[in-house]
């Protein structure tokens, strides 16, 4: 267990727009190791639905299977979740929205849920655009089973055991753009300040949005031979941008001086300023955000932020044309077409 | 050479290229059939292949409405070359032998007890039409009509169905027409008095309709309310998914604004197809798929899931010939294992039967409501046979009072009303279902995380032994209770005495009332029991208790129903006589009465009776 949660709070904890505290976005005691990535990455979805004045009973957390896929116990208690199988987070994430486009949907997963065993549904995912935040914790290990190489082990690395991967790595943000993802981006769980705004600028996309948290196991994969060590990625991390997340309701305050941002309106109208280090990196193409991962994976560097984004896009039900209304709303009278029709129906198979 | 001399009860058999049009041509005819009021049965026996391989199409006309497989074929309509040495040899002695005369029977076909019919086809045809893809079609049109003289078939209800065919394409009926009146010009001048089979008009057909079990399935699925569906292709289940959008394409258009009322998402497999359901109806949509054999074996852990973390799940499985791929274009009913007890860990689903479309249709509806009540995977066992050949059966009914059985759901007012404490999984009522909630309903109340994992009465996790065990017993409670609710087995006695029982399921039904109804001619009573449903009631195991000799019909090699009911209702094997057909085509009268007569069947290889009925044998 990572940490005992003390119950005392601050009596004017201060509340968000909607009337939340901070508090009533937390889930159960974590039970992951002390200082795992994935508490992390918790706190800061927490903290981007505080700021987002995100109402926890109309968001649905859906999971697979490992460490990663037990988080979403550890936040928002007060949606509903689902821990589902080990790969197939994206299909029970499919048929929720589908049955109720109204809810706010988080799908968590890890490496070996998302990379390996659940690639297919990944993908697939991805090429529907379903309207999903997900979020892929990644450790480059299996954490559950104590530590076998996952998928997204770098080639040479090694963890615990000590014996180098000898294997290619799957780098999920640059498989995920040329699968045709709408959003992409890849975060660092030990760098807050970046991924809070990256999981609202997810939460704002209108279609499937996948962040990359590399999220050291501190248990089994934390050693000075890996790549996905806490000290490997703090000395290796590149961002591509710096940036601001405005959500649609706030006023933007800001200035940003001509040619140093990019300004992208997502589909609710919230805007995410960009400040731009490097005019080459555009994130609005496709080709230009594969050869940034690229460019920087050949310096040895891990490249961080959104990475691409298509904010004009369609989702999967507005790609089959389905109703405005909630679909779990329907009633018979929506529904049934009723005896007389079946009737006709009787008459024409005579 | 006595001729077989019969009105209105004869099988004629059409070997066919698959791909080469011969469908529109032998439906045609098995409808002309149909609108005599004559009761039909057409069985299309192909291949899994889009063109070129053989492909049969038999079918049963029988006045006494006996609509199974008979066995035997009385009159053959010969237009595959591959095939037509098994073709020719497989006409019963008396029969009736129709070939493509354009080019001569080699040597070997000496048989002088049938009668050979050579008709010129290709000749007629492309003296005829000179349009080479019209020609194909046409050549098929011409033995229809050559048929239409040969059994005196009413030539004008030909006519008529050729142009409700074409209703919106006119110009095409025309030589659709002009093909059957060559071929029954033909056939009138050169073999006048020459067949003795014949169809008259009958009464014995009266508001009946003549359907598929896959599109009554689709249908039940939209009447009753089913609006999200993931689902991947596969043979013989493909059709049902087809249907639902069909349907749904007609009857489910939001008028304002055209949206759909419906999601349908072809998923990436089966795995993807069972979990869109699963997490759809979690999220309180009725939700369905369907499919075949090798997907239910991909389903199996997503299956396990809904079992334990009590989610309803509609699932069709269209029954094909395995194991593995098996004979994807045969009919089989052996997932009966594997669906009842899909998944590791103790695990039961419930299974439903259905026999003909109108069941279909009725089952489809049901399955969604007692998915919902019983929160759990409800299985719809059709096969290929019922899926996807036409039957005639009952028309289809459907009250407009009917509601929708939601099941135990709480409403946002009901979680603001709550006075006790809730759990997920808190059995309440004694009935062993407890109440769930959906997401999104209530502020602070309601929230649970469902999971795979044992879990308490409150859905939180547990590896406490006497909370698992607890939660393990109450799904029996449930399983009780899902007893007094699926569909009662249908009993007919007829001999008080209990000496012999017969007990059939599915599309074994047809076939297996016949049998019963020789042996009755013989003066042998023979009792029935149609299985319905797995849990199996009290009356299902009473009925074998209570009998001296019981025979069971199966269409699998292992009596996989036999084994299930031996294993939940404890009974002696030796009780239950098996009777199985394993050749991939619907199980045939002549096949039980033949085993029944046999009786101390034992199924070993040696005593499996040799089945050859697809024509290839040499």
């Amino acid at each position: 267990m990572s940490y005992s949660r003390p119950g005392f709070r601050h009596p004017n904890e201060p509340a968000n727009d909607a009337g939340y505290t901070r508090r009533d976005y937390e889930g159960a005691v974590s039970t992951l190791c002390a200082g795992c990535g994935h508490d992390s990455t918790t706190n800061a979805i927490i903290q981007a639905c505080f700021e987002l004045n995100v109402e926890p009973h109309r968001v649905v957390k859906v999971s697979g299977i490992g460490c990663s896929s037990k988080t979403p116990a550890y936040f928002l208690g007060k949606s509903h979740g689902f821990n589902s199988v080990h790969g197939r987070m994206p299909s029970i994430a499919t048929g929720a929205n589908m049955a109720n486009r109204d809810l706010l949907y988080i799908g968590v997963s890890g490496d070996g849920d998302t990379a390996s065993i659940g690639m297919g549904q990944f993908a697939h995912a991805l090429r529907r655009n379903l309207n999903l935040n997900y979020i892929c914790m990644n450790n480059g290990c299996y954490g559950l089973t104590k530590g076998q190489d996952s998928a997204t082990a770098d080639r040479g690395s090694a963890g615990k055991k000590g014996v180098p991967n000898p294997y290619e790595s799957i780098d999920l943000c640059e498989l995920a753009i040329e699968l045709g993802a709408s959003f992409v981006a890849r975060g660092f769980s030990g760098d807050k300040r970046q991924l809070v705004p990256l999981i609202k600028g997810a939460m704002a996309h209108n279609g499937l949005a996948f962040i990359d948290v590399i999220s050291p196991c501190v248990t089994f994969n934390n050693t000075s031979s890996s790549t996905k060590s806490y000290h490997y990625v703090r000395e290796h991390i590149e961002a591509t941008n710096a940036f601001d997340f405005v959500p649609l309701q706030q006023e933007i305050l800001a200035h940003y001086e001509e040619g140093t941002s990019q300004e992208i309106t997502m589909h609710d109208g919230s805007i995410i300023h960009l400040h731009k280090a490097d005019s080459s990196k555009d994130v609005t193409n496709r080709l230009k955000a594969v050869n940034s991962l690229e460019k920087e994976k050949e310096k040895g560097r891990l490249l961080t932020g959104i990475l691409y984004v298509n904010p004009e896009i369609e989702e999967t039900h507005d790609i089959i044309n389905s109703t405005l209304r909630p679909l779990n709303t329907l009633t018979e009278k929506d529904l049934c077409p009723g005896e007389e029709i079946l009737e006709a129906i009787n008459s024409a198979l005579r | 050479m006595n001729k077989i001399e019969r009105i209105n009860d004869f099988v004629i058999r059409f070997c066919n290229v698959n791909g080469s049009g011969s469908a529109s041509a032998n439906n045609l005819f098995a409808k002309a059939i149909f609108r005599l009021g004559v009761p039909v049965s057409p069985k299309n026996i192909f291949p899994s292949n889009i063109q070129g391989l053989p492909t049969w199409y038999e079918v049963r006309i029988n006045e006494d409405g006996f609509l199974g497989r008979r066995g035997g074929i009385d009159i053959t309509v010969a237009v595959n070359s591959q095939t037509l040495y098994g073709d020719y040899m497989d006409v019963r002695p008396g029969g009736y032998f129709i070939y493509d005369s354009t080019k001569p029977l080699p040597e070997k076909f000496q048989r002088d007890d049938i009668s050979v019919i050579g008709i010129p086809l290709t000749t007629l045809c492309n003296e005829a039409f000179s349009n080479p893809k019209l020609r194909q079609l046409l050549k098929n049109i011409i033995y229809v009509g050559v048929l239409s003289s040969l059994l005196d078939l009413d030539f004008s209800v030909l006519t008529e169905a050729i142009k409700k065919q074409f209703k919106k394409k006119p110009k095409l009926a025309e030589p659709n027409i002009l093909a059957l009146e060559i071929g029954f010009s033909y056939a009138e001048e050169h073999y006048p008095d020459t067949c003795r089979l014949s169809v008259r008009k009958s009464d014995k057909l009266t508001d009946e309709i003549m359907m598929d079990g896959n599109s009554a399935l689709g249908l039940g699925a939209v009447y009753a309310g089913a609006t999200v569906t993931g689902w991947y292709p596969i043979t013989p289940s493909t059709s049902v998914i087809e249907a639902f959008e069909k349907y749904s394409n007609l009857y489910r258009i939001e008028e304002e604004t055209g949206r759909k009322k419906v999601a349908i998402i072809q998923a990436e497999d089966e795995l993807a197809a069972i979990g869109i359901v699963i997490g759809a109806s979690w999220n309180g949509a009725r939700s369905f798929t369907a499919t075949s054999g090798p997907g239910i074996s991909l389903m199996a852990e997503l299956l396990g899931l809904a079992y334990f973390a009590e989610i309803p799940v509609v699932l069709i499985d269209v029954q094909r010939t395995g194991p593995s791929t098996g004979m994807p274009t045969r009919t089989q009913q052996s997932d009966l294992l594997s669906c009842g007890y899909a998944s590791h860990g103790d695990t039961k689903n419930i299974l439903l039967f259905p026999c003909d479309p109108k069941e279909c249709f009725e089952m489809g509806a049901d399955a969604f409501d007692l998915a919902e009540r019983l929160q759990t995977p409800i299985i719809i066992m059709s096969d290929l046979d019922l899926g996807m050949n036409d039957h005639i059966s009952a028309p289809m009914r459907w009250n407009n009072k009917r509601k929708y059985d939601r099941g135990k759901v709480l409403s946002a007012d009901d979680l603001e009303n709550l006075k006790e404490t809730w759990g997920r999984y808190l059995d309440v009522d004694g009935d062993g279902i407890c109440y769930r909630t959906l997401p999104g309903s209530h502020p602070t109340r309601g929230a649970y995380f469902t999971r795979g994992t044992s879990h308490n009465q409150y859905a939180a996790y547990t590896e406490e032994s006497s909370e698992y065990e607890a939660n393990m017993k109450r799904l029996l409670v449930k399983w009780q209770t899902a007893q007094t609710l699926v569909p009662e087995p249908r009993i007919k006695i007829k001999d008080p005495e209990y000496n012999t029982g017969l007990i059939f399921y599915g599309t074994s039904t047809h076939a297996a009332y016949e049998s019963i109804s020789r042996f009755s001619r013989e003066g042998l009573p023979i009792n029935s029991m149609r299985v319905r449903a797995f849990p199996f009631q009290d009356e299902v195991i009473d009925f074998i208790n209570n009998h001296k000799t019981v025979f069971i019909i199966e269409q699998n090699r292992d009596g996989q129903l036999r084994t299930m009911l031996i294993n939940e209702g404890n009974i002696d094997p030796a009780k239950l006589q098996p009777i199985l057909n394993i050749d991939g085509l619907p199980v045939a009268a002549d096949f039980i009465t033949r085993a029944i007569h046999a009786s101390g069947f034992i199924p070993t290889p040696e005593s499996l009776q040799e089945q050859h009925t697809t024509g290839e044998k040499q």
